[in-house]
């Protein structure tokens, strides 16, 4: 008698645990392995793109916050870039230090989220403990330089909102100190850890030509062997003065990633370490009082600079026609901004390109094969958050 | 950087003469302009040619022009890691046009078209499965055309009465204002108009 099989369709969040946020994901299953995924997104579209058609550029970096929440800084700094390269503004040094210490924050905050909920997908629940008491002290620095604590608004075209003063550049430094230990702790759970393993090594493997075919980016591309980052091979800001290393995987499995992940954060330690060594002083916004705004002090003296703020805060500047792609080494992957200005004080047109789309995409071939409880573990070590991916 | 740039457009209007109907460096970045229906063709030279290499598929971007005879743009973003470019390739066509699907080339253009075709309306041949994206169940309309209203025509809440959750009309308690800070100096947008309509009046 021939047995009659019958594969079973089963869906997947939007309200799941392990789905980081509100993905949909339709699985047919035959017994336990999965045969298809089929991701829905779009449960968190917010039309960013379309709101940004109809503000200032001032008023639409914000939005950028809002994309990869657990990154923020590293979205603005990709749309900073590419104004400051339609406008043609030299930002002052000072500017590129600071914006790149704080990249390097958000590439450790957005890591330890990555990695500690990835083991708490796989079943560890201690990492994301011990992680989150970390995440939180470096979302103090953020709230100490911008403000808040998440929606840091803090980047401008043409350099940074405000100055940092020298007591955060102390504090951070001595996170620095302390946080390598930490990494090492974490590591301690989960390197050698025999369930860890189990979970992930040789679990979603993706070929060199594979990830290169998916537009895969940032770690996703690194742990398959391509030595390609951003920071190294089209260097923006200071990072060509910078040392630093970029880690390599070799079997592009979940493990390799993590591991990949892990030394981004010792090397984004070191990072911030020199930039903290070498931070000069100076200007840290644009003197051109057409884009950046006059000194508060200025506008109760001179009516110049109340015109400039004036102008300012209601027209906004103009930006030259043309259009541009900027993209920049967000710790997802590449983060780009396509930008097409018509030479009015809006933009045209803003694509955002983010990394977890293309991450997101590849779901169905990574997982098909696998069983169904590897699907929260490569999930896990795509890195996908809901903001940029639905945009 | 640069140097390169001019390098590889040299070598792509000598190999595909024909089918580049424009090139230019701009702000460092290059852009070639080609038919809709070299599509294909281009894309496949640019990523087999040796001196190419342009292997991934960054982006596809949209853009709307509603004034222009040829209202829609695509602009494919690609990279090359082994010559550490970019290039961009734009093609512009009309309303009703159908497009190529790039996805037997590279793999992840099934997304990227997937968005466009939601966003605008543009339609892929041979795509494998061309459904909305980002956008609702059942939505209607395409949300990135400049002639869709920001506000939307529908929204969402739940209803008490029916238990589950409606659409309705948009309501809004102040319609969306869209400022003119344009030219305070020489007078809003209508005024402009007005003088505009004088001198073209003059003239005839």
């Amino acid at each position: 008698m021939v047995k009659k099989t019958k594969s079973l369709s089963l869906n997947f969040g939007p309200q799941h645990p392990a789905a980081h946020g509100v993905l949909r994901l339709i699985l047919e299953l035959d017994g336990e392995l999965v045969q298809k995924a089929d991701p829905h997104i779009g449960l968190l579209h917010r039309g960013t793109e379309k709101l940004i058609e109809q503000k200032t550029y001032t008023q639409a970096l914000p939005y950028f916050d809002r994309l990869d929440y657990v990154a923020p800084m590293n979205q603005e700094h990709a749309f900073a870039l590419a104004a400051e390269k339609l406008l043609n503004v030299e930002v002052p040094i000072r500017a590129k230090y600071i914006r790149v210490i704080f990249c390097e924050i958000g590439r450790i905050l957005s890591h330890i989220l990555n990695v500690t909920t990835q083991a708490l997908d796989v079943g560890a629940l201690t990492p994301s403990l011990w992680g989150f008491e970390e995440r939180e002290t470096l979302m103090t620095f953020y709230e100490r330089a911008s403000g808040s604590r998440l929606h840091a608004n803090y980047f401008r075209t043409g350099g940074v909102h405000k100055d940092i003063p020298m007591k955060l550049v102390e504090d951070i430094e001595k996170f620095c100190k302390s946080f390598p230990k930490i990494i090492d702790d974490l590591e301690g759970l989960l390197t050698d850890n025999r369930i860890f393993k189990q979970r992930n090594v040789e679990i979603g493997i993706v070929s060199k030509q594979e990830a290169l075919d998916h537009s895969f980016s940032g770690v996703m591309l690194r742990g398959s062997g391509i030595p390609w980052d951003l920071r190294r091979s089209q260097p923006y800001e200071i990072y060509k003065d910078l040392d630093f290393k970029i880690p390599v995987g070799k079997n592009g499995d979940c493990y390799d990633r993590y591991l990949c992940r892990i030394e981004e954060m010792r090397e984004s330690v070191k990072i911030i370490l020199q930039c903290i060594e070498r931070l000069p002083k100076g200007p840290v916004i644009s003197i051109d009082n057409k884009i950046s705004p006059p000194n508060r002090d200025d506008i109760k003296q001179s009516m110049e600079a109340l015109i400039h703020h004036f102008k300012l805060f209601t027209e906004g500047y103009r930006v030259p026609k043309g259009d541009v792609y900027t993209a920049v080494e967000a710790p997802k992957g590449e983060f780009g901004v396509y930008l097409i200005s018509d030479g009015s004080n809006k933009p045209y047109r803003c694509k955002i390109r983010a990394p977890g789309f293309s991450h997101l995409q590849a779901m169905d071939y990574l997982i098909r094969g696998h069983m169904l409880a590897d699907v929260p573990a490569v999930l896990g070590s795509l890195d996908i958050v809901f903001g940029e991916v639905d945009r | 950087m640069i140097l390169n740039l001019q390098k590889i457009e040299k070598l792509i209007n000598s190999e595909l003469s024909s089918k580049i109907k424009n090139s230019s460096i701009e702000n460092e970045e290059l852009l070639i302009e080609i038919d809709t229906s070299d599509l294909i063709d281009v894309v496949q030279f640019l990523k087999s040619n040796e001196s190419c290499n342009f292997k991934q598929l960054i982006d596809i971007a949209g853009v709307d022009y509603p004034d222009n005879e040829k209202r829609f743009e695509l602009v494919y973003l690609f990279l090359s890691h082994e010559h550490n470019l970019r290039i961009k390739v734009l093609t512009k066509f009309q309303i009703n046009q159908t497009i190529n699907s790039l996805t037997k080339v590279f793999p992840s253009a099934n997304w990227m078209e997937r968005e466009v075709f939601d966003m605008y309306g543009i339609k892929f041949k041979n795509h494998p499965d061309l459904r909305r994206i980002l956008t609702d169940y059942g939505f209607k309309g395409h949300p990135l055309r400049k002639d869709f209203p920001l506000t939307g025509f529908n929204e969402v809440r739940y209803s008490e009465k029916e238990k589950k959750v409606i659409y309705e009309p948009v309501k809004l308690e102040q319609n969306y204002r869209n400022f003119d800070f344009e030219s305070p100096w020489e007078g809003t947008n209508y005024i402009k108009e007005i003088k505009n309509a004088e001198k073209d009046g003059k003239k005839n």
